[in-house]
């Protein structure tokens, strides 16, 4: 089985966000593989193993999301992909990103395509179905477990809590939801291994795609914080006290019970 | 200069989401004194359609087919799609629910169109629009505007406020045939997850549980508080980890991002990834052992002391505000 996995590089979930001049600082900060992209990885694994075939794991982005590729390397995928746009564009917006994705796909027969639901950073969950889309096979996202037989596939959605039981089959691209398996963490001779497993980087060009084809549609024009949240009160006295203090504030001070 | 523009609005359990009616509103906006038609898909949904219009539509679409009984990418976008090429909307607004994260993409896929999500607030109108949404699962947000073309965009439940219905409000309703065929995915079967009564996205009220629960029993009184504020339950990470509760139930920077109108946090310590999820909703409150816990600096009211203690006597003092009021 032929399977691929959209990754991308993402700010850890424990970094504090820094903006200086207009910019989110990347200086500093610890990056890690999209949490939802592991779940994609591990998945990805579990299927090659169980079906056979080879797991490619692809990133788009800059030259920094080779350490991320390596890790998806020393879990257990077998190739990795590294498209590296950071000359070429200053900035991609989610149908530039999904065209060039599409483009280096288009040629390679994927049976399944895997991705986070969601980046931690962007957060808007965009780019899977629009690959899919552009390479004419069917999607389903935010999964919480997958069973192939043959070319059918047998799939449980999360919807907001409730779980859909769905059919459909291959080609397909998922889009993995917490809870559908629990992400390895590579073991020392996956990392030794990882070393030697072919990592190929490719630019727009290898793609023959122009700067034109991605040229955004919508523009960023401002970044910023949430207003910083004064810490409040904290009640005083018995707890019983503090308790019938604490509704009376949230019914006529808050105004929310 | 004003545009049309097109809301597809949403049923959960034969009756329309509050999303819908936000996204209304989004419309309106963007519309700048154009036409705003709302779009209504299932099986047997006619009659919902008016209600729209009382949420300030000028006219409604239906479209009802065996097909769109349950919600398929591919049958919900061809009808979509099909609604589109009738009317030739210059906007388009969806909720940001988990169909209108599946769809939304797809149907922008199609029409070569740039698509803004999770728009928490819409700054300006017309062409002139900028929307503001959450980044890094809101540690920050960013203003994005469209250079040309269609303006797509999906808005978060519970961001920005309804029109006032009116009731009196006429308008259009129009049913549409669409040919649906050649569905890939066939939904087998939905099963309700029991412990969510109320979506969190859109509730109103969250009362949340961390490490500090200590058990899936321990979550019992967080949801006896719940149901009585008619609320959802959430969970921290820590608790989702140590298997208290189900990965559905994680609020934080991986598992849902909230903004109700009261948010209890219990027994939640308050690391980073907790916080991004939830310190935009409106009024905090934080219960929590530890006087030193990072929960206390996004809170509005803390109370230092054992959840166990202090949500019963919460549930006995809510109970006689509503008995008193």
């Amino acid at each position: 089985m032929n399977i691929f996995v959209l990754m991308k590089r993402t700010f850890d979930t424990e970094e504090k966000i820094v903006i200086e001049n207009g910019q989110i600082q990347e200086e500093g900060a610890e990056f890690i593989i999209n949490p939802y992209d592991e779940y994609a990885i591990e998945e990805a694994i579990q299927v090659r193993d169980q079906h056979g075939g080879k797991v490619t794991v692809i990133s788009l982005g800059s030259e920094e999301a080779e350490k991320q590729l390596r890790t998806a390397l020393a879990m257990g995928a077998d190739e990795a992909v590294l498209i590296n746009v950071e000359d070429d564009v200053e900035e991609l917006d989610h149908a530039g990103a999904a065209y060039i994705l599409a483009e280096y796909l288009k040629d390679k027969n994927p049976d399944l395509i895997l991705a986070g639901n969601v980046a931690i950073d962007g957060g808007s969950g965009q780019t899977g179905p629009r690959v899919a889309d552009l390479l004419g096979i069917n999607y389903v996202t935010t999964i919480t477990k997958l069973e192939i037989d043959g070319t059918n596939v047998k799939i449980v959605r999360d919807v907001e809590g409730d779980s859909e039981i769905i059919e459909t089959s291959l080609p397909l691209l998922v889009t993995a939801q917490q809870g559908l398996n629990e992400p390895r963490y590579p073991s020392l001779p996956g990392i030794m291994k990882a070393k030697k497993k072919p990592l190929e980087e490719l630019e727009l060009d290898d793609l023959d795609i122009d700067e034109d084809d991605v040229e955004p549609k919508i523009e960023t024009v401002e970044v910023f914080l949430p207003p910083a949240k004064s810490a409040g009160r904290i009640l005083q006295g018995d707890l019983k006290v503090q308790v019938k203090e604490l509704v009376n504030l949230l019914h006529t001070e808050a105004k929310v019970i | 200069m004003s545009k049309k523009v097109l809301v597809l609005g949403e049923v959960r359990d034969g009756a329309l989401r509050n999303v819908s009616f936000e996204a209304i509103a989004a419309a309106k906006q963007i519309s700048d004194g154009g036409e705003v038609v709302a779009a209504l898909f299932g099986d047997q949904v006619a009659d919902l359609a008016k209600e729209l219009i009382a949420y300030g539509a000028d006219r409604a679409l239906v479209v009802e087919h065996p097909h769109l009984k349950f919600y398929t990418s591919d049958g919900y976008s061809q009808a979509l799609l099909a609604l589109i090429e009738q009317e030739k909307p210059e906007g388009i607004v969806i909720g940001h629910t988990a169909l209108g994260k599946d769809l939304s993409p797809k149907v922008a896929s199609r029409l070569q169109a740039a698509l803004i999500s999770d728009v928490t607030e819409i700054e300006g109108s017309g062409d002139d629009a900028v929307f503001v949404r959450p980044i890094y699962s809101g540690k920050a947000f960013e203003k994005v505007k469209f250079k040309e073309g269609l303006v797509f965009i999906t808005v978060r439940p519970n961001n920005i406020a309804p029109l006032e219905k009116d009731a009196g409000r006429t308008g259009d309703v129009q049913s549409v045939s669409v040919d649906i065929k050649n569905l890939r995915t066939i939904v087998k079967e939905v099963v309700r997850n029991a412990s969510t009564g109320v979506d969190l996205s859109e509730a109103k009220v969250i009362v949340s549980g961390g490490r500090g629960v200590k058990s899936a029993e321990g979550f019992k009184p967080l949801k006896e508080l719940a149901d009585l504020l008619g609320g959802a339950v959430g969970a921290s990470r820590g608790a989702c980890d140590a298997g208290y509760c189900d990965y559905a139930m994680q609020i934080g920077q991986t598992g849902k991002v909230v903004t109700p109108d009261l948010y209890i946090a219990c027994g939640i310590s308050g690391a980073i990834q907790h916080l991004a999820g939830m310190s935009n909703s409106k009024v905090i409150v934080a219960i929590n052992k530890d006087p030193e816990a990072n929960i206390f600096k996004v809170a509005d009211y803390g109370i230092v002391g054992d959840l166990f203690e202090v949500v019963p006597l919460l549930i006995e003092e809510i109970k006689a505000l509503k008995v008193n009021a």
